[in-house]
């Protein structure tokens, strides 16, 4: 596959955490007071993986060139747009939809990063900034015919849908890859559990393991190489006979793709779209999901939209009531009081707790959650004599 | 007809005439140093030769293709080479990287959109860019980081990338600054070695006279902008108008 | 002529704010060097000031009032202000009005607090962190105190009323000669208008006529050469931070009555002023104050029926345009100095 031995590894352990995800993440059995933080049903899964996809992505552009855009929601959005309107005038089948949702989302980063790549740093992210913004406004207003506004957009019964012929009075049109619906599930119960298979789940699942396994080829490409010296030395790039623009551009439009593909799956999992997906917090979201991960790393991204998206879930359903039966054993009065502080973290709270976490990896971890780990590793490895790198500065995870 | 012809060449920021009317012709395959006290132009003629800078008047000729109005990269292509005062490295990339890098800048051009074949597969690449490292001996820090190398080791590696680019003209800018003496020795020693084995032309603006009279073929020095004299190292030597110029300098340096 | 003078006030507010916001951003950039991301929640917070303030004013005891009855014929309990108490009712009523003007008081020491924890706490330790690093702890900052205020406040817009005084509206138009009721103006815009340019004033004054400032704008223009006189500038930033705070606070104290403060304003203005400060010019002062007004009244002319008609949604997106438009024209905005932050 033209990947060397740990890539492979790697590449392997991501397709076997995806195989049996429906496993991994349902640890508990049905109707045990735990079962509420099993995390193994559709919807969660299929956004797991989805926005790994989205995350994967924004690494390209962010990791490895260092070009903070702040602006990714936008190619999510217009990709989920096009994909919809594909189901609306062409057919239900998934594929069309994909695909076109990539390239369009390829062609609005293209004429978006051919500006805003004019200028770097802070003013490159402020221009991102200002695009997404500008799409988002958008979408809300002007471009109702198009977008559906604030209501959004579904398929209706009586789209033309050229290839699908029209559907008979009172059937829902079903985003399907030929015939097989996407949201069609298996329950396996073995014992108490029960594992839910998703047809949906594995389909985004096996594109984002195309996704990640391309994103491996760029990283160890010339390109990819290219793509660290332009973060590197932005000069010395220059003055030696290669020029910036096209590699960053070519990044960014590559980013633009991933996150339409992103948004194009989204809609074949759940066949809507509203402009709200386009939102700057939004744009936020991916960044976070990159940096605690592990920016610049090809792990980190996935890493960092699992762990946001699974503790979303599980942090936003601790309710007061479980606070107070997990505290029960303690004395009363610490129980109160441990209830009262961990309280604003939970449930509600989430955003908190994921602000307090970005701003900790920030300024502790800056390689996140990937270099966290190295540095756990190490400590086991220092009880032998080091042959760890003579400078003992913390270099880059690859 | 020199590889580069500086003709009447003048640039001035705001109020500051930084260069007068310079004239300077590089003999191709040579060595040629521009000196003078600080403040004589000498970096801003540099930046107008590698396109940092757009000179107001003149032109600058190479091997008989303006550079006038050509971005850095575009100069770079036509086969000059810069070397910067502290060295300009890729300093988060292993060694080895830093080295590859130029040697696919010379062989895909400005960009080449190769991002599914890996670099392991890129034989040709990695042998020129080992090669490359063989003769700068540096073969044995092939895979250190490149930020992590002691400052001569850090010239050396961006000589070396500028050489695997096979440059017809070397632009070195105050290669010793700041350097030890053993650092300094060593770095003459380099370019006395390129000089001799490679076919290329290398012009040096330097402060240090001990590494201009080492090295130069031809010295032209240059004073408030303008060339003030073209000679040889040991004419110069002996002209009282550089002495003039210099003075005190020269003691500093020596 | 009416209609355009109308949209000239109209955009005025809301200039003033993005001028305020931009000016605290800008005096925090061309200071201390960092891109400052939790502006906007510094907004935000001293909106909140005002909701606390007028809060603790009405906070109330029960008390059982012989005088009235309900309908039973028993004593009615009655919720008595404890301001009251202490200055009496007039005098009491009086305060509870006034209780966001009276916030600016409240609003200074904290918000300054606010900024010097801020900076000492955590900004300090990002100066020579790389910019992308600077825009990613503020932004996570951002996140926590907006979901600290979300917390304690809740979710929904807090109306926070100006002082009845300031209720009414003021008639322009017949004041200039047009139709009556052509152009009205609520007074408590125009108290926002003028508290911003007082606000504004004081600050280029605090910079052009004490040492104190003096010395910031030295340090602003070559921070190494006013290190090198031996000055301590890192004390003289951190204070500055303190009242780029405070302007930004101050900015969102008077703005409750125009529009009811909620946990996400913040972020609504710091996109926008972010987009002022590039327009201006990245470091100029006098570049963001005139970008934010010029932005603000430009939104207000593109909301017009007449421009709408035209150019649809044109209102939504005017100043991202402009952002645009000027960041690839003039990349160093409008009053930029040459060298700050060029690429």
């Amino acid at each position: 596959m033209g990947l060397n031995k740990r890539d492979v590894t790697l590449l392997v352990i991501v397709a076997i955490l995806c195989l049996f995800a429906p496993f991994i993440l349902n640890p508990f059995p049905e109707g045990s007071a735990m079962a509420q933080f099993n995390a193994g049903y559709p919807d969660l899964m299929q956004r797991l993986v989805i926005f790994g996809i989205f995350a994967i992505g924004f690494n390209i552009l962010f990791g490895l060139t260092g070009y903070l855009s702040f602006g990714h929601a936008a190619f999510l959005g217009v990709g989920s747009y096009a994909a919809i309107w594909m189901m609306k005038l062409l057919t239900m089948n998934v594929i069309p939809a994909i695909i076109i949702s990539v390239l369009v989302a390829g062609l609005f980063s293209l004429l978006v990063g051919w500006i805003s790549l004019r200028r770097s740093g802070i003013y490159f992210s402020i221009l991102t900034l200002a695009f997404a913004q500008m799409s988002y406004s958008l979408a809300y207003s002007v471009l109702t015919p198009i977008t559906g506004g604030e209501t959004g957009l579904q398929p209706k019964v009586n789209d033309p849908r050229i290839l699908d012929g029209a559907l008979a009075e009172g059937q829902t049109p079903r985003a399907n890859l030929f015939g097989l619906q996407m949201n069609q599930s298996y329950e396996m119960a073995v014992g108490d559990w029960v594992f839910t298979f998703n047809a949906g789940y594995y389909l985004a699942a096996i594109v984002m393991l195309i996704a990640f396994y391309i994103s491996i080829r760029i990283f160890r490409s010339p390109f990819g190489m290219m793509l660290r010296a332009v973060k590197s030395n932005q000069q010395r790039l220059n003055y030696t006979g290669l020029n910036a623009k096209p590699y960053t551009l070519a990044a960014f439009v590559i980013s633009g793709m991933y996150a339409g593909l992103a948004g194009g799956l989204l809609v074949a999992m759940d066949t809507q779209v509203g402009a709200e997906r386009m939102f700057w917090t939004a744009s936020g979201e991916v960044v976070l999901m990159t940096i605690l991960g592990g920016a610049g790393t090809l792990i980190g991204p996935v890493l960092g939209a699992g762990f946001i998206k699974y503790m979303e879930n599980i942090v936003s359903k601790i309710n007061k009531s479980i606070l107070e039966q997990w505290f029960a054993f303690m004395p009363d009065g610490i129980e109160d009081l441990l209830v009262t502080l961990v309280y604003p973290f939970i449930g509600k709270g989430w955003h908190l707790t994921l602000g307090i976490l970005f701003m900790l990896v920030v300024i502790f971890l800056p390689g996140g959650l990937v270099e966290g780990g190295q540095r756990v590793g190490r400590l086991f490895k220092r009880k032998k004599p080091a042959g760890d790198k003579p400078d003992g500065k913390t270099t880059p995870a690859e | 007809m020199g590889i580069l012809e500086v003709k009447n060449v003048g640039k001035r920021f705001g109020g500051l005439q930084a260069l007068g009317d310079v004239n300077l012709s590089v003999k191709e395959n040579s060595v040629h140093a521009i000196i003078g006290p600080n403040g004589a132009g000498k970096s801003t003629l540099l930046n107008c030769l590698v396109g940092k800078l757009i000179p107001d008047t003149g032109s600058v000729m190479f091997d008989g293709q303006s550079v006038l109005g050509r971005k850095p990269y575009e100069i770079n292509q036509m086969g000059i080479s810069r070397v910067f005062q502290t060295p300009e490295i890729f300093a988060d990339l292993s060694v080895m990287e830093n080295m590859m890098i130029p040697c696919f800048a010379k062989r895909d051009g400005a960009f080449q959109l190769n991002a599914i074949s890996s670099i392991p597969s890129q034989k040709d690449m990695i042998e020129r860019a080992e090669h490359m490292l063989e003769d700068m001996n540096m073969a044995d820090k092939r895979e250190m980081h490149a930020g992590s190398l002691s400052r001569g080791d850090k010239r050396r590696l961006e000589i070396g990338m500028c050489l695997s680019q096979e440059p017809r003209l070397l632009l070195l800018d105050e290669p010793t600054a700041g350097m030890a003496r053993a650092d300094t020795n060593n770095t003459i020693d380099l370019l006395k070695q390129i000089s001799e084995e490679r076919d290329i032309t290398i012009a040096i603006i330097e402060h240090d006279m001990h590494v201009v009279f080492s090295l130069a073929e031809r010295i032209t020095v240059l004073a408030q902008g303008t060339p003030l004299v073209e000679d040889t190292p040991d004419n110069i030597k002996g002209n009282p108008k550089v002495r003039e110029a210099y003075l005190g300098e020269t003691q500093e340096a020596a | 002529m009416d209609a355009i003078i109308l949209q000239i006030l109209n955009g005025l507010d809301k200039g003033s704010a993005y001028a305020l916001i931009a000016l605290g951003l800008t005096l925090i950039f061309g200071t201390l060097g960092v891109v400052n991301f939790a502006h906007g929640a510094l907004f935000m917070i001293g909106a909140f000031c005002a909701v606390t303030l007028s809060r603790i004013l009405t906070f109330s005891h029960t008390v059982i009032d012989e005088t009235k009855k309900d309908f039973l014929g028993n004593p009615l309990k009655v919720e008595v202000p404890y301001i009251y108490d202490i200055f009496g009712q007039a005098t009491g009523d009086v305060i509870i009005d006034w209780a966001v003007p009276i916030s600016i008081l409240f609003a200074i020491p904290v918000m300054v607090a606010i900024g010097f924890a801020m900076e000492r706490g955590l900004i300090k330790h990002f100066y020579k962190r790389p910019h992308a690093d600077q825009i990613l702890v503020t932004f996570g900052l951002a996140i926590v105190l907006q979901e600290i205020i979300k917390y304690f406040y809740g979710a929904n817009p807090i109306p926070t009323p100006a002082p009845a005084a300031f209720t009414g509206s003021f008639d322009f138009g017949a004041m200039l000669g047009f139709d009556p009721n052509t152009i009205i103006y609520p007074y408590w815009r125009l108290v926002y208008f003028a508290f911003a340019a007082v606000i504004i004033g004081a600050v280029f004054a605090f910079l052009q006529f004490t040492t104190f400032g003096m010395v910031v704008r030295a340090g602003m223009a070559d921070r190494e050469t006013v290190g090198l006189l031996g000055i301590n500038i890192d004390k003289r930033f951190t204070i500055m931070f303190g009242i780029a705070a405070a302007v930004a606070g101050l900015a969102g104290v008077m703005y409750t009555p125009i529009n009811s403060p909620n946990y996400h304003m913040g972020m609504d203005f710091l996109v926008l002023s972010f987009v002022v400060v590039v327009v201006g010019g990245m470091g100029s002062l006098s570049g963001a104050v005139l970008a934010g007004f010029l932005l603000g009244v430009l939104e207000s002319f593109a909301s017009m029926a007449v421009v709408l008609e035209t150019l649809p949604g044109i209102n939504q997106i005017i100043i991202y345009l402009v952002a645009i438009i000027i960041l690839l024209t003039r990349p160093r905005g409008l009053m930029g100095r040459k060298g700050v932050m060029e690429d």
